[in-house]
């Protein structure tokens, strides 16, 4: 293949891509804190939408995509208060999200339907942008996904180099030994499902302000549910998450790409490959990895104390 | 300030108290559900009582429950079995398009099969393809340890696609004038309804498979190692209890039950195949599951309470214009609710003013 080809090829991977990034960062610092959240596809549709909103309301799309993290946090809140103060069992706790989430979106979403909202356009990056091959693939892009660049080191740095990402990884690694060394693990946990949530949310706003610039409904197709799986398939690393989320958009990329040159295949079996290569990731990675290594505490309530 | 105190419950809740916990949590989501309506600018309590009388209040109303009850219940109560041991089949929506797509093939390739032969070849295609949708998780899982939750909902939607490419392609109707649906069943094919009523002769095998279900939980060797490895899989690993092997049997077993979803949706009220046959009942039986407690009986109960919840916004839909995403609003809220409440079974909260100023 030729690199005229190439070069769009890998500047729309990074752009399918970066949805994904975000929110799996989101469940990466969710997870950390021992709070398993499946309701990420519902929380990023929402934040999908209050992004949009606002963002039409206001006609700002930096207002529009901090909203889409409000959102996603809002709805992170609901998980939190349901099972960090009730109790609720995590996995069903997230599935109702998801389908409260994907309900809400739609709920509201509906009279937008085909609307357009003012979002992020693309620019050349200054000095960074001419540099040849990387420049457009890279630095021709909208600020969101500069803003991408920074997330994972910030959030490595958080985890490895602060007294705060240690207290977060303690609570979601040996909750017992966080409590005896002080630690408010509540504390800790909203702040991971509240962050995480926020991440997520960002995620789903980049969908409507960047990647489109108009509402639809279920405009997330499952990318929610793929970045549950690149979280295992990251071994809950953010770098290896950035792998992941471009891999993922380098497959949606090149289907979309097929699709549009219009080949033999029908487009409902090239829409099954980000779906096909999930599960085929999740064999890969349970085929490398040895054992789990996912946090000790991942899906398990701390019950109150008498 | 008032200082909380959480204790453990000694003595379990007296069952007028779980009623009570449970039409309370109800309340709350129908509360919350109204004030959404609100919000849109729609007669908040008129609303609900609008839902609820379109849901419940006419014997059109009640059939039609009853009719999308079948589906739910079915995927359902194979969803709670694979809950009670405490794998999370999500992949009742996709099992459900892959039992359809089974039935349907079966239909189109032998229309002359008087009824007797060809219905029960339907029946052995869904449960044969719904099966395998719920096998690929289960080897996946036992053999490889992948989670089995993101395994099946990826199969949901290519189970999905797999219904629309053959709806869009191979078994298009060429008399359908493009539209993405299969030519119509031959009468041979086609499960008919119970008297002059909309409810086809499914539910008869709904209480069949619910009276036979409850008696295997609770009387057979396999029903009592099903609890067993749900409540403690390492135990009853020691224990000698065959717990994969239970994996790959509750998988299949629930695949194969929301694959009899699919061959009866696409043969009763359809008579043929295509994409609306997808109406989430797949996502609702997750819902069921926990409302019922995974309990088969009171999984009957709860779908026919959720299939009215869908007919009742159905109805709210027409006459206040709220979009249909509305019902997986209310779905989603009574869960959270119903799991929220589930505390004040297990634990009492007593509250007294602190003393001192800390």
């Amino acid at each position: 293949m030729n690199i005229d080809v190439l070069i769009p090829l890998f500047a729309a991977t990074i752009q399918s891509g970066t949805p994904i990034l975000y929110a799996t960062l989101g469940e990466i610092i969710t997870e950390k804190s021992g709070v398993l959240n499946l309701g990420v596809e519902g929380m990023m549709l929402c934040g999908a939408f209050g992004g949009f909103l606002v963002a039409m309301l206001t006609g700002n799309p930096w207002l529009g995509f901090l909203a889409g993290g409000a959102f996603g946090a809002l709805m992170g809140a609901i998980h939190g208060i349901v099972c960090l103060h009730f109790q609720g069992n995590q996995v069903v706790s997230g599935l109702a999200l998801t389908i409260l989430g994907t309900g809400l979106a739609n709920y509201w979403g509906t009279p937008f339907v085909g609307q357009n909202a003012p979002g992020f356009t693309p620019f050349s990056f200054p000095l960074l942008g001419s540099i040849p091959i990387i420049g457009p693939i890279a630095f021709h892009h909208d600020a969101l996904i500069y803003t991408s660049y920074c997330l994972p080191v910030l959030v490595w740095f958080v985890f490895r180099h602060t007294q705060t990402g240690l207290a977060l990884r303690s609570v979601g690694e040996y909750p017992d030994a966080a409590l005896a060394a002080g630690i408010n693990i509540k504390a800790y946990r909203w702040a991971g499902i509240l962050t995480g949530g926020f991440f997520i949310g960002l995620g789903g706003a980049y969908l409507s302000l960047a990647y489109t610039h108009l509402w639809t409904n279920g405009i997330t197709a499952g990318r929610g549910w793929i970045a549950v799986a690149l979280v295992i398939f990251a071994f809950w690393k953010p770098g290896k998450a950035v792998l992941g989320a471009y891999l993922f958009g380098g497959v949606m990329a090149f289907q979309f790409r097929l699709q549009a040159v219009g080949t033999n295949i029908p487009s409902s079996l090239l829409m099954m490959l980000p779906y096909a290569l999930t599960i085929l990731v999740l064999v890969l990675s349970s085929i490398k990895g040895k054992g789990s290594q996912a946090p000790g505490a991942l899906g398990v309530n701390i019950e109150p104390a008498d | 300030m008032l200082d909380i105190r959480v204790h453990k419950r000694q003595v379990p809740l007296p069952w007028w108290g779980t009623c009570l916990v449970l039409s309370s949590a109800v309340l709350v989501s129908l509360i919350v559900s109204a004030g959404l309506l609100a919000l849109q600018g729609k007669p908040a309590l008129g609303g609900i009582l609008l839902f609820l009388e379109s849901g419940f209040g006419t014997s059109w109303a009640i059939q039609d429950c009853l009719a999308k009850a079948v589906p739910i219940f079915l995927c359902s109560l194979g969803v709670a079995i694979t809950f009670r041991l405490q794998i999370w089949n999500i992949g009742a929506e996709g099992q459900y398009a892959l039992g359809s797509v089974g039935a349907t093939w079966a239909a189109l390739t032998f229309p002359g099969l008087p009824w007797y032969l060809l219905l029960p070849l339907m029946l052995a295609c869904a449960t044969l393809l719904g099966g395998l949708w719920g096998l690929i998780p289960a080897l996946l899982k036992i053999k490889l340890r992948v989670n089995e939750i993101i395994v099946t909902l990826m199969l949901n939607y290519i189970g999905i696609l797999v219904l629309e490419y053959l709806v869009y392609g191979p078994w298009k109707d060429p008399a359908s004038f493009g539209m993405p649906m299969t030519p119509t069943f031959s009468p041979g094919a086609i499960v008919g309804f119970i008297g002059e009523t909309n409810v086809s002769w499914g539910i008869v095998l709904c209480m069949v498979i619910g009276m036979l279900m409850t008696v295997f939980l609770k009387y057979t060797r396999y029903g009592f190692a099903l609890k067993a490895c749900g409540e403690n899989a390492r135990a009853a690993k020691y224990a000698g209890l065959p717990y994969n092997g239970l994996i790959v049997m509750v998988m299949v077993f629930s695949g194969a039950l929301a694959g009899w979803a699919g061959f009866l949706e696409a043969s009763s009220s359809l008579n043929r195949l295509e994409p609306t046959i997808m109406a989430g009942y797949g996502y609702t039986a997750i819902v069921v599951a926990w409302l019922a407690r995974l309990n088969p009986l009171s999984i009957g109960v709860a779908s026919f309470l959720l299939a009215g919840l869908r007919v009742g916004v159905e109805g709210i839909q027409l006459d206040l214009q709220v979009p249909a995403a509305f019902g997986s609003v209310m779905e989603g809220l009574i869960l959270l609710t119903i799991l929220a409440s589930s505390f004040f079974q297990h634990y009492t909260i007593s509250g007294r003013k602190k003393s001192s100023g800390k």
